[in-house]
């Protein structure tokens, strides 16, 4: 060892339970050298990462800071060594200013002189091309801004190696193209920086090196020059893996819900769906994959009336009835039309069920409001708890213990199970099997797999890709908030899902079958012709003898529904025959 | 004219007074993120031991107590108490995590109590009014500076007029001021009542920061209650006599909007509200009517401060919120 | 490896037997006996002489009794009307405001109207009237919550004393008896509440408050929807509740019953209209709704202790010159042991070198280990 690395990690291993997450990890970084951490979701980067800014002591393994074997046990210990992270959520307080937030728990001598504290600040943004005024609060910042609070609290308190936990994510374009100005300044000084990232084509533009985790081991560490896209992601995702989940094929599909031009942004202003369209068939399964915080979340809660709609359309088409309009619709009306949402957050229980109460207040909850009178109905509930505990095997001790208290795992089946019960039309869920057991997830999949074959439309957001390719009949793949594609869950491959995921090459050119957006629009203009000629109709009817023109109308409706299916959905049907 | 305009101000200043302790105790205390509603127990507290330490020394000393001494005891008396007081509300909250609300007000029926209990007492061992002797009496309440001064025409009695915890008053909230606004540790303080996990994780001892700023903050409040009993009470125990006071004081952080300078007018403005039907009765407006307005000065200013969502004006953001890490 | 496991840390209790959540509930109250009996030893009595005494005082002669539930009355009817608030983490301080403006509207019947109409509904329009009052003084400070998210703890704190202000000023005033005499008139025969048993109605009324309270908690959608909004607002709306409403309705039923509190004290009990008519009831009865978390019943058992307590420091002030405010001491040194014992019951201490249960998933959330670590230095 002539030259001494940066930061070396030594057969660093660390599981949470029966969890592994990371696994003997073997991992260099030199001075002066900006390297990307490369992996799918649950891969275990930022667990790794962390053991470095000690937030996890590792189990096993050991780390090394220019060759000294070093304890890492606090975050204090992390400064202590120049190490400086800077997390995707960040922490700092609201009402003051960027410099009082950088000072704050440092100890340089009792009194504050802020004069002093804004000039080293400045002094250290100028140094690196930072645009930041330290005399600013930091609720009147955007989150550029703050992130750069937060890089410079940390190159404040002398830090040579920083960890970028997916920095862009929250940024612009233009934001990240400042953002990487100043890391390539802070390379040249000599700093080593690690990005956790799973932009592909981010890492080709600012790192160095590359290295690539996967199911919390070290795959392997490659020169950025020396690859390319297609490699890393194969390194990334891997080989296929059979699941052996039983998939029938969609019986009859019909256009359930339609979707186009949707876009929402969130509280920030910041555009989290930009002109999404797509369309959920009846009798199956539609993936949606993509990396963490590309939109899903947002998809499902603007489709379930949670979310403002800057602009576009759902179209949503019942069994036997005109299609509707949800937008601009209440939550509760989406319910009642028959959409329903199990949305498994990452706190499990932050929305959508309620911790304190047992099964059947939970039940309550899509039904509370349900007859007249002041009382709630607790019987229909009960009963309800009690088919979902038996039909799900829901491990409690009984339907009134709260649920808060209650394994992951349960918790998700009362979710879902309560979702299922209300015999949706529509049923989406998000990260249903976040966390559970392979035995549950199974017991999750077939359900889905049943409502399926009920003729329900379900959508499937998955984190797993080898799950969403034998599970789902077509996948949507989202990047950044937008489609990059639909594609074929029979016939793709884990690789082209991964590049879709990833680049963003694939917007707005259709490479892959399946309906492209213009399509989806298609389809929407047409669903606004059929509720227009309806409404005509409708109009005429009045006309008529009442029982006689019923009777018609339900007749057209019928039909006109079987001929909005797209040929492609048939030509899909078809194929797999 | 002059003249009852010179003392309504200075009758508000000293009416004030002990709501300055009061309320800059309750703004050390909240700007930790510890909503302390017992502040009204504690001043109950300050107010019946702050006279009985100088009732105990006067019966010992005789004729030769010294007025400085009693001050003394006085001081460290009721600061004590205080403290004891705001430490029982530290643990159970800080520590034990009981809610800050409830504890606040089990703090006040018990601290009200107390200080009602030590007075009767008192009366009881006493055998009459529990007082000092004038000679005593003085020295807590008569003006500190030469006469001289005091006969500088218009300033002279408003500057120089007052006793001694006027001033103390006044210095500790210039203290206070400078302390929150020109120090580190007064930074983290606010750190930790804005955002407590933001402090943690910065380094910060949150559990020590608040259990400092609550207990201090509980002494001076209590200190008040000794200053009120002492000065504007005749140094004389009366069983009702702090009725109330302490939740003026607490009316007052949110009127000043949580900043010790602010409590310097706001303590003589609700000082002189107190006082107001007194000296300057207004025909039509009945004098009850004074002692509301505070209360409603207050109310307006929460309503105004959340219409207009400035962020400097909002109470701490974690106020009344206990912290515990595992609660993320 | 063993170094980095702090001494103690604190993990959430999931769940213990009911059996020990009652002994250390029963400790806590004991302890609470043992501190006051200090007191009482530093006040110059003998504790167990001045326990026995305070309860013979209270519930050894009928006169005691009646005594206890004319005190527990407005405590228990109280801490019902504050239950809701509670659930829905509306922190209302301001029965005792609520109260005062009950009492206040009601007065005004008993004294202007009182020839006007017969007992019956005299008493009848005084206790609506009563109600529409605290409701509205609850309101106020509900909808600048519901609209505006104005801190609703200082609101209702400020609308106490405003109300306290208002009374002050008609028995100085308007309402002033005899000039000078700064007292409201008795009221009218008529306008008194009937007595049952030697106490006046209200304690019938309270008692079915009780019944009718833990219904609504518990069996209507008002109930549901209070519970679900005090767990989560984002799953309330999910459930497609309207937020601003219930907590609208709820602050106005719950100030609503603390004005119906006010009309029983001041037709029922007083039988006339001061200042101090709440009486600090409003405080004490936000720890009896605490302490019973939230449960009707339970709080009939909390307002009769501290009732007990009451008169029964009242006998010992007559008969063993202790004053009375020792009442005082010792229902707050029974509130903080009780508000204290709680933390062992919701919490577990886990010591160094002990297997952790893997009952505590939580431990592993970033930062929490460094976290429990320094806590325990601290």
């Amino acid at each position: 060892m002539t030259q001494n690395h940066a930061v070396e990690f030594k057969g660093i291993s660390k599981s949470f339970g029966h969890k592994v997450a990371n696994e003997k990890v073997d991992l260099y970084l030199d001075r002066g050298v900006i390297m990307s951490l490369l992996g799918e979701n649950g891969s275990g980067k930022t667990t790794l990462m962390n053991m470095l800014a000690g937030i996890y002591f590792p189990d096993e393994g050991e780390i090394f800071i220019d060759g000294r074997p070093v304890v890492i046990r606090s975050p204090k210990d992390a400064f202590d060594n120049g190490i400086g992270m800077i997390h995707q959520h960040f922490k700092l307080v609201d009402v003051f200013t960027a410099a009082e937030n950088i000072v704050l728990g440092l100890k340089e001598g009792g009194k504050l002189d802020r004069r002093k504290v804004s000039a080293k600040v400045r002094g250290i943004a100028e140094k690196y091309g930072f645009e930041i005024d330290p005399d600013k609060k930091i609720y009147e910042m955007s989150v550029s801004e703050k992130q750069t609070v937060e890089i410079i609290k940390v190159l404040y308190r002398g830090a040579d190696i920083l960890i970028l936990d997916e920095p862009t994510a929250v940024l612009t374009p233009q934001e990240t193209g400042k953002l990487f100005k100043v890391l390539k300044a802070m390379r040249a000084d000599g700093k080593s920086i690690i990005l956790i990232t799973h932009k592909l084509n981010e890492v080709m533009e600012i790192s160095d090196v590359v290295a690539v985790l996967r199911k919390g081991q070290h795959v392997a560490t490659v020169r950025t020059a020396e690859t390319n896209e297609k490699e890393l992601t194969e390194m990334m995702v891997g080989h296929t893996v059979s699941m052996d989940i039983d998939r029938p094929l969609p019986v009859d599909p019909k256009p359930r819900l339609t979707v186009a031009g949707l876009t929402v942004k969130d509280s920030e202003g910041v555009t989290k769906l930009d002109d999404v369209g797509l369309v959920a068939y009846g009798g199956e399964i539609l993936g949606i994959a993509g990396i963490a915080g590309s939109g899903q979340k947002e998809l499902l809660e603007a489709i379930a009336g949670l979310r403002h709609i800057q602009k576009g359309s759902i179209i949503y088409t019942p069994e036997h009835e005109a299609p509707a309009e949800l937008v601009g619709k209440s939550p509760m009306e989406i319910k009642e039309a028959g959409v329903a949402l199990a949305f498994v957050p990452e706190d499990r229980l932050g929305m959508g069920l309620v911790g304190g109460m047992g099964m059947t207040g939970n039940m309550m909850l899509r039904s509370w409001n349900k007859g007249r009178g002041i009382f709630v109905d607790t019987k229909a509930p009960e009963k309800l708890a009690e088919k979902v505990l038996e039909n799900l095997d829901v491990q409690t001790p009984g339907i009134d213990y709260p649920v808060r208290k209650l394994s992951g795992g349960n918790v998700q089946k009362v979710l879902v199970g309560r979702e299922i019960a209300s015999a949706p039309s529509v049923l989406m869920s998000a990260y249903a099997v976040r966390g559970l057991d392979i035995n549950t997830s199974y017991t999750i999949y077939n359900l889905m797999t049943e409502q399926k074959m009920k003729g329900v439309a379900v959508i499937f957001v998955g984190e797993d890709l080898d799950v969403l390719l034998e599970l789902c009949d077509r996948i949507l793949v989202l990047c950044g908030g937008r489609v990059s594609g639909v594609v074929d869950a029979r016939k793709a491959t884990k690789e082209q899902i991964g590049l879709m995921m990833t680049s963003t090459d694939f917007i707005h050119s259709s490479p892959m079958p399946g309906e492209t957006i213009s399509q989806a629009e298609a389809m929407v203009a047409k669903a606004r012709e059929e509720e227009e000629r309806l409404a005509r109709e409708e109009a005429a009817r009045e006309a008529e003898a009442a029982a006689q023109a019923a009777a018609q109308a339900a007749g057209t409706v019928a039909e006109t529904a079987v001929q909005a299916a797209p040929e492609d959905a048939e030509k899909e049907v078809e194929k797999n025959d | 004219m002059s003249v009852s305009i010179i003392g309504l101000i200075k009758a508000a200043i000293l009416n004030g007074t002990p709501l300055l302790f009061g309320t800059s105790g309750e703004i050390l205390t909240e700007k930790s993120g510890n909503l302390n509603l017992g502040v009204e127990g504690l001043m109950f507290m300050g107010g019946a031991f702050g006279l009985i330490g100088p009732v105990i020394y006067g019966n010992i000393a005789g004729e030769s107590a010294s007025g400085a001494v009693a001050i003394l005891i006085a001081l460290l008396c009721s600061f004590g108490v205080g403290c004891i007081g705001s430490l029982i509300f530290s643990f159970l909250t800080i520590t034990l995590r009981a809610n800050q609300n409830v504890t606040g007000l089990a703090l006040t029926i018990f601290g009200t109590g107390v200080g009602q209990f030590a007075g009767e007492l008192m009366r009881v061992k006493v055998g009459g009014n529990v007082t000092i002797s004038n000679a005593l009496k003085a020295a807590f309440a008569d003006p500190i500076f030469p006469e001289a001064l005091r006969k500088i025409p218009v300033v002279g009695e408003i500057v120089f007029g007052y006793n001694l915890f006027v001033y103390m008053g006044i210095v500790i909230v210039l203290v206070m001021a400078y302390f929150m606004k020109k120090t580190r540790p007064g930074l983290f303080l606010s750190a930790v009542g804005e955002s407590p996990a933001t402090a943690d994780a910065a380094g910060v001892n949150v559990t020590k920061y608040r259990y400092l700023a609550t207990v201090i903050g509980g002494g001076i409040s209590a200190v008040g209650g000794m200053v009120y009993t002492m000065t504007i009470a005749g140094s004389v125990w009366n069983h009702q006599g702090l009725s109330g006071e302490g939740w003026v004081a607490v009316a007052l952080v949110i009127f000043c909007l949580w900043r010790p300078m602010n409590t310097l007018w706001g303590s003589a403005l609700f000082g002189a509200l107190l006082i107001l039907y007194l000296r300057l009765p207004i025909p039509f407006i009945p004098t009850q009517i004074y002692k509301v307005v505070p209360y409603i000065a207050t109310a307006l200013v929460l309503i105004f401060v959340s219409l207009r969502q400035r962020r400097e004006d909002q109470p701490p953001a974690g106020l009344g919120l206990n912290y515990f890490r595992e609660d993320r | 490896m063993t170094e980095k496991v702090p001494l103690i840390r604190l993990t959430k209790r999931e769940d213990m037997a009911k059996s020990k959540v009652w002994l250390i509930r029963l400790l806590a109250f004991l302890l609470a006996l043992v501190l006051g009996g200090l007191v009482f030893l530093i006040a110059g009595a003998n504790p167990i002489t001045a326990y026995s005494t305070m309860i013979a005082g209270s519930l050894g002669k009928a006169t005691g009794i009646k005594q206890v539930v004319k005190v527990a009355v407005p405590l228990l009817g109280t801490a019902l009307a504050l239950a809701p608030c509670f659930a829905m983490r509306f922190w209302n301080i301001g029965a005792e405001g609520q109260i005062t403006m009950g009492a206040m509207m009601a007065s005004f019947f008993a004294l202007k109207m009182v020839n006007s109409m017969p007992s019956p509904v005299l008493l009848i329009v005084m206790g609506v009237s009563a109600a529409v009052m605290g409701a509205l003084w609850a309101g106020i400070p509900a909808f600048f919550k519901a609209r505006w998210g104005t801190n609703e703890t200082l609101f209702t704190l400020m609308m106490n004393y405003i109300a306290i202000g208002i009374v002050g000023w008609l028995q100085g005033g308007p309402w002033e008896g005899k000039p000078g005499s700064q007292i409201i008139p008795m009221f009218d025969e008529r306008a008194v509440l009937p007595r049952v048993l030697g106490v006046h109605i209200g304690w019938i009324i309270v008692l079915v408050l009780t019944f009718l309270m833990y219904i609504y908690m518990t069996k209507t959608k008002h109930g549901y929807e209070i519970a679900v909004l005090g767990e989560s607002e984002n799953t309330a709306r999910y459930a497609g509740m309207d937020v601003r409403k219930v907590v609208l309705r709820t602050a106005c039923l719950s100030g609503g019953i603390a004005g119906l509190v006010g009309f029983m004290i001041c037709s029922g009990a007083d039988q006339t209209l001061y200042q101090n008519v709440a009486g600090g009831v409003g405080f004490t009865a936000i720890t009896v709704t605490w302490l019973a978390q939230l449960n009707p019943f339970a709080m009939i058992v909390i307002s009769l202790l501290l009732a007990v307590l009451s008169k029964g420091a009242s006998t010992i002030q007559t008969t063993m010159g202790v004053p009375a405010s020792i009442s005082d001491i010792i229902t707050g040194i029974i509130l903080l042991c009780m508000l204290g014992c709680e933390f062992f019951i919701n919490y577990r201490m886990v010591f160094r070198d002990h297997e952790e249960l893997p009952a505590a998933p939580k431990a592993e959330i970033p930062g929490v280990k460094a976290a429990a670590g320094k806590e325990a230095e601290a």
